[in-house]
Formats: C-alpha cells, sequence, structure tokens
C-alpha cells in the first residue's frame, strides 16, 4: 500500500479552480519533486495536502495510509504524521518557539500513545536538533518566526520537522529567498531526516534545490495538472531547456495576461 | 424634582453626613460637591459619554464608606503642606461630574512623596478594596521630585455590587522617569469609574499600564500632559465577556515641543460585552517636532461583542509626526492554520492566539511579580475559554 495516493485531485479558491486533476503516488522512503512555473498550482498542492480551508476540494480522493486524508482536520493529519514546512512561516508575536513546539510535539506524541514530554526532556530533545541547524539556542525562547530573517524562518520549519519526525514531509519553496549557504544548510537537515520510512514532497520552482535533495522522481506541474514526470534527470533537462523545453510559460499569470 | 436633582439629592444626604474635614479640604469637598450637584450624571447626550450609559450608577443608591488602602513601599512621610498644595489642582472637577464626586469625598487620600533625585528600587503599591452596597472614592496624589525615579502600583477588587470612583494625580518633575501600573480586577457586578491625571517634567520618561480586567460597567480617563522633551509611554489592555462594558477616554496633551507619545490599547472582547476607546491626542501649537503613535487594537471572539474606537486628534503645530490606527479583528486564519498544521488542536490554537494577542501588552510590564500574577491569570482564562 502506497503511503499517499492522490487521484484526480480538484481544488479551487472563490470561483478559480487551480488543481485540475493531479494523481500522484507516493510510496514510504520515496522523495517527490514537484516543479513548475509560478501560478502553476504547486503551493495550492501542498496546502491542501495539509488541510489549508481557504482551498475548496471539489474533486477526486486523497488516501494517506489507507485512510481518506480529506475527511481529516490540519491537526489531525499532523498528528498522522504529516508536515507542511511553509513557504512563507507564519509569525506569531506573544507565542515562544519553546512553548510552541512542546505544545505541538505532545499533542503528537499523545496521539500516538507515547508519554509527553516534560521540559528537561523535551530541551535535551531540542537542543541535538538545534545543533544539527546551526541554530542559536535563544531562537527557542523569541517568539514564533517574529523578528527572524528569511533564512531563519526557513531553517525553523526544518528545525521543527526534525522535532516533530513526520512519516510525510510537504516541502513548499523551502528554497525560496535562500542564499548558497543557507540553502546548503537547510538541505543537509533534510537529507539528515531522510529514511526508509519517511516520504517527501519537495515543490520548488529551481532546479537548484535538487542539486542538494537528490529527489527519486520529479513532475513538472502546469495550469494545474502534472504535465510530465519523470526521474531526477527531468530536472536537470528543466535547467537546461527551462519550463520553455516543454512547452509551458514560465508564468503564467503573465501569460494569460 | 428633575432627575438630576434626585439623583444628586442622595447624594447630598452622603455628602452632609461625612465628617467636616480641615479648613482647606472641606472648602474643596463643598466646591466639588457644588459642582458635581450643577452637572449631575453625565447621559450618552455628552460627547464624552455617547457610547456609556452610566444610569445604573446614577439609579443605584450606593452608601459612602471607608475604605482605607493598603500601602507599601512609599518613602517616608510626604511634606505636611503637600497634599493643601496639590489635591484637587490637577485633575479637574469643573467638566468631569465623577471627579467632582470624589474630590466631594475625599476622606483617606493616599500622598506619597519621592524627593529630588531618589531612586525606589522596590514599587510603591497601593490596594484598593470595596465590598457590597458601598461607594468609596479613593483618592491618590503622587508628587514625584525632579530626577527621581520610581514605580507605582494601584490595584483594584472588591466583592459584590459597589461603586468605586477614583482620582489618581501624579506630578512628575523634570527627568523624573515614573512607571504607572493600573491593575482593575473589580467584581464582574461592580461599578468602577476612574481618572488618571499625569502632569510631566521637562525630559521626563513615563510610562502607565491600565489592565482592565473586572468590573460590570468600567471608565478610564487617563489625561497626559507633556512638557519639552517628555516621553509617555500609554498603554492598556481590557478584556471583557458577558455583558461587561469598558470605556478608556485617552487625551495626550503635547503642551511643549519635542515631545513623544507612544499609545497602544489592546482589547478582547467575548459574550456580549461592550468597549469603546477614544484615544485624543492634542499638540499645542508651540509643541513643534512632537512625535505621537496611538495604536488600537481589537480583538473580538464573539458575534454580539461591540466595540467603539475612535481617535481624536487635535493638531495645531506644523511640524509634527503624529500617526495612529485602529483595528477589529478575528483571530487570523493564517496563524490559526500553522498552529493547527502542527498538530494543536483548533481549540486550542485559539486559546493560544488569544492569549498571545494580550501577552504583547503584559511583557511589557516591567514589574516583574505582576507580569507573572497576569500571565497566570490569562493562561487559565484562555485555557478555560478553550475548553
Amino acid at each position: 500500500m502506497p503511503l499517499l495516493e492522490i487521484k484526480d485531485l480538484h481544488a479551487t479558491v472563490g470561483d478559480r479552480e487551480i488543481l485540475k486533476g493531479i494523481s500522484l503516488t507516493v510510496n514510504a522512503g520515496e522523495v517527490h519533486a514537484i516543479m513548475g512555473p509560478n501560478g502553476s498550482g504547486k503551493s495550492t498542492l501542498a496546502q491542501v495536502l495539509a488541510g489549508r480551508e481557504l482551498y475548496a476540494v471539489t474533486g477526486g480522493q486523497v488516501t494517506y495510509q489507507g485512510q481518506d486524508l480529506l475527511e481529516l482536520a490540519p491537526e489531525d493529519r499532523a498528528r498522522a504524521g504529516i508536515f507542511l514546512a511553509f513557504q512563507y512561516p507564519v509569525e506569531i508575536p506573544g507565542v515562544s518557539n519553546m512553548y510552541f513546539l512542546k505544545a505541538a510535539l505532545n499533542t503528537i506524541r499523545k496521539s500516538q500513545g507515547l508519554e509527553e514530554l516534560d521540559a528537561f526532556d523535551f530541551l535535551t530533545l531540542v537542543r541535538d536538533k538545534m545543533t544539527l541547524m546551526n541554530m542559536d539556542q535563544t531562537l527557542l525562547n523569541r517568539p514564533v518566526n517574529t523578528g527572524f530573517s528569511g533564512g531563519e524562518k526557513k531553517r525553523n520549519e526544518i528545525f521543527q520537522m526534525a522535532v516533530l519526525e513526520p512519516k510525510l514531509a510537504v516541502l513548499d519553496e523551502t528554497d525560496s529567498g535562500l542564499d548558497i549557504d543557507a540553502l546548503k544548510l537547510v538541505a543537509h537537515g533534510v537529507n539528515t531526516l531522510r529514511s526508509p520510512e519517511r516520504s517527501m514532497i519537495v515543490v520548488t520552482h529551481y532546479q537548484r534545490l535538487l542539486d542538494y535533495i537528490v529527489p527519486d522522481f520529479v513532475h513538472v506541474l502546469a495550469g494545474g495538472r502534472i504535465v510530465k514526470s519523470g526521474g531526477k534527470e527531468l530536472a536537470l533537462q528543466l535547467e537546461r531547456e527551462g519550463y520553455a523545453g516543454l512547452g509551458i510559460a514560465d508564468d503564467e499569470e503573465v501569460a494569460v495576461a | 424634582m428633575s432627575a438630576v436633582a434626585e439623583q444628586t439629592g442622595q447624594w447630598l444626604a452622603e455628602f452632609t453626613r461625612q465628617e467636616k474635614a480641615a479648613p482647606w479640604l472641606q472648602g474643596l469637598r463643598d466646591s466639588a460637591f457644588q459642582r458635581f450637584a450643577e452637572l449631575g450624571f453625565p447621559t450618552t447626550h455628552d460627547e464624552e459619554w455617547r457610547f456609556t450609559n452610566v444610569a445604573p450608577i446614577a439609579r443605584s443608591h450606593f452608601a459612602s464608606a471607608t475604605s482605607v488602602p493598603l500601602v507599601t513601599g512609599a518613602p517616608a512621610g510626604p511634606e505636611a503642606n503637600l497634599a493643601e498644595q496639590y489635591l484637587g489642582k490637577l485633575a479637574s472637577f469643573q467638566a468631569n461630574a465623577f471627579v467632582a464626586l470624589n474630590t466631594a469625598f475625599v476622606r483617606d487620600a493616599v500622598v506619597i512623596q519621592v524627593p529630588r533625585g531618589a531612586v525606589v528600587e522596590k514599587p510603591i503599591r497601593i490596594e484598593y478594596g470595596n465590598a457590597d452596597g458601598a461607594y468609596v472614592a479613593p483618592r491618590a496624589l503622587i508628587v514625584v521630585g525632579p530626577d527621581a525615579h520610581c514605580t507605582i502600583v494601584e490595584s483594584y477588587s472588591g466583592a459584590g455590587r459597589y461603586f468605586t470612583n477614583a482620582v489618581t494625580e501624579i506630578v512628575a518633575g523634570d527627568c523624573a522617569v515614573v512607571d504607572h501600573y493600573k491593575v482593575q480586577r473589580e467584581d464582574t457586578s461592580a461599578f468602577h469609574v476612574a481618572t488618571l491625571q499625569a502632569q510631566l517634567g521637562r525630559s521626563t520618561n513615563f510610562s502607565t499600564h491600565s489592565i482592565s480586567l473586572g468590573g460590570a460597567l468600567v471608565r478610564n480617563d487617563v489625561n497626559v500632559v507633556l512638557s519639552e522633551g517628555t516621553e509617555a509611554t500609554v498603554n492598556g489592555l481590557y478584556i471583557v465577556n458577558g455583558t461587561q462594558h469598558v470605556d478608556n477616554h485617552t487625551s495626550i496633551d503635547h503642551a511643549k515641543p519635542h515631545g513623544a507619545s507612544h499609545e497602544l490599547y489592546k482589547g478582547i472582547l467575548d459574550g456580549k460585552s461592550a468597549a469603546v476607546f477614544n484615544g485624543r491626542i492634542i499638540v499645542r501649537k508651540d509643541a513643534q517636532k512632537t512625535d505621537s503613535k496611538q495604536t488600537n487594537k481589537n480583538l473580538v471572539l464573539s458575534d454580539d461583542a461591540v466595540i467603539d474606537t475612535k481617535p481624536e486628534l487635535q493638531i495645531h503645530a506644523d511640524d509634527v509626526r503624529c500617526t495612529h490606527g485602529a483595528t477589529i479583528g478575528q483571530l487570523d486564519a493564517e496563524s490559526l492554520f500553522y498552529l493547527q498544521s502542527r498538530g494543536i488542536g483548533k481549540q486550542q490554537a485559539r486559546s493560544l492566539l488569544t492569549y498571545a494577542f494580550a501577552q504583547d501588552i503584559i511583557d511589557r510590564i516591567q514589574v516583574p511579580d505582576l507580569r507573572e500574577q497576569l500571565e497566570k491569570f490569562l493562561f487559565e482564562k484562555f485555557h478555560e475559554h478553550a475548553q
């Protein structure tokens, strides 16, 4: 049984259809890259998987570990092992990173029948993960993402992923806005978390990230559909020929206008 | 008999029943009561009271009572004539009936003097109480000398349906540093009306934080007058539920050049509660280079809560920077989703964000035990809310 099976998924925002029939199968341990120009629906797919209410699913099915994913509330998806690394991590002034992450970890642990961690055990756990992401410990006491630089926010997402240890991680343009050093650091964090039990969907606009996080499969999304799938060499082809090489305008919004 | 006379008549009986005070004080009381009798209680036809109907106070009868406040941490006794010199001179009872009514019943005024250059490290605490059926008129006068530093924490509480009508006057000398906190945790069936009048010296650094949690009907007036180069921070937090009504009127008067004021009021409304924020900023003709910022943010958790928010800028100088903004909103959908996407349940996420909204003001409190006490209170409150 695949970990995740998406069949003919349609989704709209307002009266605009963004996903127009997406099918994708992800098995345990696989890393799938989803590439595509701006406006192709990459981020929508990522958010729909995490349960964002902004998008209405109008057709198709998503099965995760044999159960209907679309039936689950966002928190239940997280408890079942789905993690979305946000393209734009949200700033939450007034809630410390530490409080937030401990609450998140403990609800997930509780739902899995594990004991909740106290402050001491939690700190011991996160210390290693912070070292992995080269993050300063003072970040724990700061409010969630508030006053973080772009790079710090992205690192914080991968750090959270390291702590929560999901079964399926969806990385939504985790590379956007990162310089090469930050990119390498984030990729190193992600690679450390690769395992035969953990699957990943890596959404990106650029091939660059895939030099560091080497995918098993690459899918090209355009106009709300997967127009081409292949191995990692497909990303290299895109790098050489651009989306135009596949007959896709680089920015649909512009193309429509 | 007219409605005004009928209402003030009850107070006349209470007023004449009072023991006579020293001549200077009795004179002050007499003229204040006379003014109160002329003004009567305000109605919603008065612009200043448009959204706050005080009829429940005007219609009720309360027995004037003595409630000696508990004062700790104050420096040794003030100069004998200090009260006579300042009391009633700052908070004017000409236009405000409640200030007049307070002044008419001044009995055990708290008078604190912080001498020139003195640094009072521990907060000066004033705790007021009230009890069912009583009218108490707390009065405090705090005179801070030039270059002196102090922190004042006023707290109000009680049990039952009563009426607390407070006036606090603060005079801060040049270059003084004064931090003032007012924590109002009255009974939810009580009436609370309070005026803070602060007269600030040159290059003085002043902050006031008004935390309003209790009371059935609450009105806070905060009036701050700045001098040259004065820096004033005026913050407030109000959290109301049920049928609570809280009205915050602030007035920041930039009388001289180079003053700066930062104002941040945040409110959380639930149930059928109502809140009013009216922020007046005056920049006098002389007050060039004034830098003033006003923000009022409201988080409305129910469909039935009502908020009226109004900035009132009176700018008579031309080289100034004044900004103001008000927001009224629900919890941010994106923040909720972010928390949920990490496994935190929707209700817990809501309570966490509500707590965080208030935390922004609590974080600015520089008195550790007060901050911790309020954090705990809020945490429990919103945790309950989530259940």
